[in-house]
């Protein structure tokens, strides 16, 4: 047991990765590539547990394994365009069949939602077991990928320039329409997540913008599973914005809220891995998970601990409220 | 047929041979296995699917894997008691957060799932990654947890599946009638004086032992599938409780056996996917082809029901058609219907097609051979009836709305416009009697009575020649 626990030797931990200019280049790729994923899902995730969509996405991260494989099978490469458009084919066919199981069956939604995933999953390790070994795509890097293989991957050249890993380069891409998006359609996509009914009589589409959220998050899986995984992918999608809501309440507060606490996520993820010696992009989410518990502690809006010291405050005055406020609703009191 | 296929076919008989004649040793074990795998999961996912907390199992089986590393961690051995305590407890842990969440913040039950599942998951990878570096750590088997292995599977862990599944069975045959009161009625069973926690709790409990179980098999992921698949094929088989935990629990087995089967025959076939894709398939199967409750036996129900409804309408609006000159025609111009029905021409001639072909109706070429508006129908004696008794139908149930329930009349034509198809004579009988017999509608329309109905084809000829 006792050798689980390494020694945290400071200098090793803090200072080793920055020390030549060889591996601060390569550490920064690894930290600013978990940033923009937990960034980009931060985002996304934000709109999705509005939406009470938080295992839409788990279902559709696992849902896309198949289309993954057909194209990697089609091309036999891990060519970006066939890889995003199987993945996001086989991620909307997934959502498409939970609604409709949802719908025209007696199937409840999490019973739709649990078969239609682990279905879609099971085929596509049946297809990736059927690759052999020349694959180089498997459910396990799918599950929870290997970040810190970021700056290997090949360079993306403009002429002669090199300009930076492809992986990062596409997540970047990602991460950067999603800013885009999300200020663009920012009033349609508050509203559709918050009030079904008035979305509906405003004329605005629905269902287009229920699918278009759908594939912006196919599209970010895409981006990032190679490096980080499925399961990163689910974390940073609901930890953020439920961690900022024990702060604030206003959406655009807790949209902003994922820009540091991404920052948050990598770099502690980033020490807590080259501590322990662990995968980074787990170590990520237990960093999440960590502040998840701290914010649920001391949050000013939900916390324990302000629930706990000032609620016998609060249930007074509110109670004096109420009394003031029966009283005054009597007009013979009042007179 | 040459030689390599005949030798493909003999190989695949001697194979089939060998699965089902049971005797090899390694068949045993995987047999054995995936049975007590599918009663005992079908059994309990009866359960969780019905109580619609399908997801519990899933976030169960994630959160299970940091209790299998540090049992790992504390045995230093893979297969030992301390992983099945460690996955307990770490699966009570993720079960008591999830409700903990739950009750004191404002997080959703999805997102406070989702919560627990990576959050515990995470950890699970970080303390597996970790194991992996340390010296002992590198024999293989632990990653067998994420995946499953089927063939990694000894007599022991049959032994432990079985007395699992052997206890849920036990577990659920005593305590079957109070689970089922907790599940649908948690107040009702509390007022009742039934330990509600502690029961959520045993089954809970239960529900951990067949996910660390089948995890070796069949991995984190698809436990949950096995959980989940068997028991909403049930669900669509049957609504009764006893019989849908029969049919989730045989159609595991059977989904056990089949994919462990079809893995067998090749060299390269993953048996836990393959389990799930053939539970899969089990579903979809029912799902469409169910005698009963299937899509497709419904599909054409509906069909007929709507077919019925057209027909009885088109024969509704004929005979308003009829009345609206005091039937002083006995045909009808299919524009006029068309109008009457607001649906295009070419579907109303259909309409009247399927009128000729039910012996309702003539169909008359018209004066214009090129307008199809033009043809005319006029009624057969059997048409005649049939319209009487939807129009009487329609405004009996008018008169009585007006009369008896007090509806203003101007409300009362949406609900006639349903009912009138579903009436049964019974019915209108009643209804006649509570009205006693009357003659005219709220709008002052003439109901047509049984008489009419009898004589009005007659009678309407009669009318016709007087002046």
């Amino acid at each position: 047991m006792s050798e689980f626990f390494p020694p945290l030797d400071f200098n090793d931990t803090f200072g080793m990765p920055w020390a030549t200019p060889k591996d601060f280049i390569w550490n920064a790729q690894i930290v600013s590539m978990g940033i923009l994923v937990s960034l980009s899902c931060g985002l996304i995730g934000t709109f999705i547990v509005a939406r009470k969509l938080a295992l839409m996405g788990d279902a559709i991260s696992h849902g896309i394994l198949p289309g993954l494989a057909i194209a990697f099978i089609a091309t036999q490469s891990k060519a970006l365009l066939p890889m995003f458009i199987g993945a996001c084919g086989a991620g909307l066919l997934c959502s498409f069949c939970i609604e409709w199981l949802h719908k025209k069956t007696p199937l409840k939604m999490d019973a739709a939602l649990g078969l239609t995933f682990t279905s879609f999953f099971a085929f596509g390790v049946l297809l990736i077991t059927q690759m052999g070994n020349n694959a180089h795509i498997d459910a396990e890097c799918l599950l929870y990928g290997e970040i810190g293989f970021t700056p290997l991957a090949e360079s993306i050249y403009w002429g002669s320039l090199e300009i930076g890993s492809r992986p990062l380069l596409s997540i970047g891409l990602v991460t950067l329409i999603i800013i885009l998006l999300i200020t663009i359609f920012y009033k349609q996509l508050l509203v559709t997540s918050f009030d079904q009914t008035l979305s509906v009589s405003l004329g605005l589409p629905v269902k287009a913008i229920h699918y278009g959220l759908m594939l912006l998050l196919a599209v970010t899986i895409v981006a990032s599973f190679e490096s980080v995984g499925v399961i990163l992918v689910i974390a940073m999608l609901i930890f953020p914005s439920t961690t900022a809501s024990f702060f604030f309440t206003r959406m655009p507060a807790i949209l902003l809220c994922s820009f540091p606490l991404s920052i948050l996520y990598s770099f502690g993820g980033f020490f807590l891995a080259r501590w322990l010696d662990c995968s980074i992009a787990a170590s990520m989410v237990v960093v999440a998970m960590a502040c998840f518990g701290i914010a649920w502690l001391i949050g000013t809006e939900d916390g324990i601990i302000k629930k706990y010291f000032f609620e016998r405050k609060l249930s007074e005055k509110t109670a004096i409220k109420e009394g003031t406020k029966k009283a005054s609703s009597f007009p013979e009191a009042q007179s | 047929m040459d030689a390599a296929q005949v030798a493909d076919g003999l190989d695949l008989v001697s194979k089939t041979l060998r699965f089902f004649s049971f005797s090899d040793h390694s068949v045993q074990v995987v047999v054995l296995g995936v049975i007590f795998m599918g009663v005992g999961c079908g059994l309990m996912g009866g359960f969780v699917v019905t109580r619609k907390l399908s997801l519990f199992g899933d976030t169960l089986s994630h959160a299970v894997l940091p209790g299998v590393a540090v049992g790992f961690l504390w045995s230093q051995s893979k297969n030992s008691i301390s992983i099945v305590v460690g996955a307990m407890i770490a699966g009570f842990l993720g079960v008591l957060l999830i409700s903990l969440i739950k009750k004191s913040t404002k997080v959703g039950l999805d997102s406070a799932l989702g919560l627990v599942l990576s959050g515990f998951y995470a950890v699970g990878i970080c303390l597996l990654t970790r194991i992996q570096k340390l010296e002992f750590g590198n024999q293989s088997g632990i990653d067998r947890y994420l995946f499953g292995q089927i063939t990694g599977l000894s007599a022991a862990d049959v032994w432990s599946m079985g007395i699992s599944c052997l206890l849920i069975a036990l577990i659920t045959t005593i305590f079957y009638k109070e689970i089922l009161v907790t599940g649908f009625d948690p107040g009702f069973a509390h007022s009742i004086g039934l330990p509600v926690d502690l029961l959520q709790y045993l089954l809970w409990m239960l529900l951990a032992f067949s996910v660390i179980t089948s995890l070796q098999v069949v991995g984190v992921i698809l436990v949950s599938a096995l959980l989940i698949i068997p028991a909403a094929t049930a669900s669509i088989i049957t609504q009764k409780m006893k019989a849908l935990l029969i049919w989730s629990a045989s159609l595991g087995m059977i989904a056990g056996v089949t994919g462990s089967y079809i893995s067998f025959l090749g060299s390269r076939l993953p048996t836990g996917p393959l389990i799930v894709l053939s539970s899969t398939l089990l579903f979809v199967t029912v799902l469409f082809l169910h005698y009963e409750n299937g899509l497709f036996i419904q599909w054409i129900r509906l069909r007929g029901k709507d077919r019925k409804i057209a027909l009885e309408n088109t024969l509704k609006a004929v005979y308003q058609e009829l009345e609206a000159d005091n039937f002083f025609h006995d045909t009808v111009k299919l524009g006029n219907l068309a109008k009457r029905r607001r649906i295009s021409m070419p579907e109303m001639y259909q309409e009247s097609v399927h009128l000729v072909r039910k012996d309702f109706a003539f169909l008359l070429r018209g004066e214009n051979q090129t307008l199809p508006s033009d043809n005319t129908l006029s009624l057969t004696p059997t048409g005649w009836s049939e319209a009487c008794r939807i129009v009487r139908n329609h405004r009996l149930w008018e008169l009585y709305l007006t009369n008896e329930v007090q509806y203003p009349a101007d409300h009362v034509h949406e609900d006639a416009e349903k009912i009138e198809h579903v009436l049964g004579d019974e019915t209108v009988r009643k209804i006649e009697r509570i009205l006693s017999n009357p003659r005219k509608d709220p709008h002052g329309k003439l109901i047509p009575s049984q008489q009419d109905i009898e004589q009005g084809y007659i009678d309407r000829r009669i009318a016709k020649s007087l002046p």
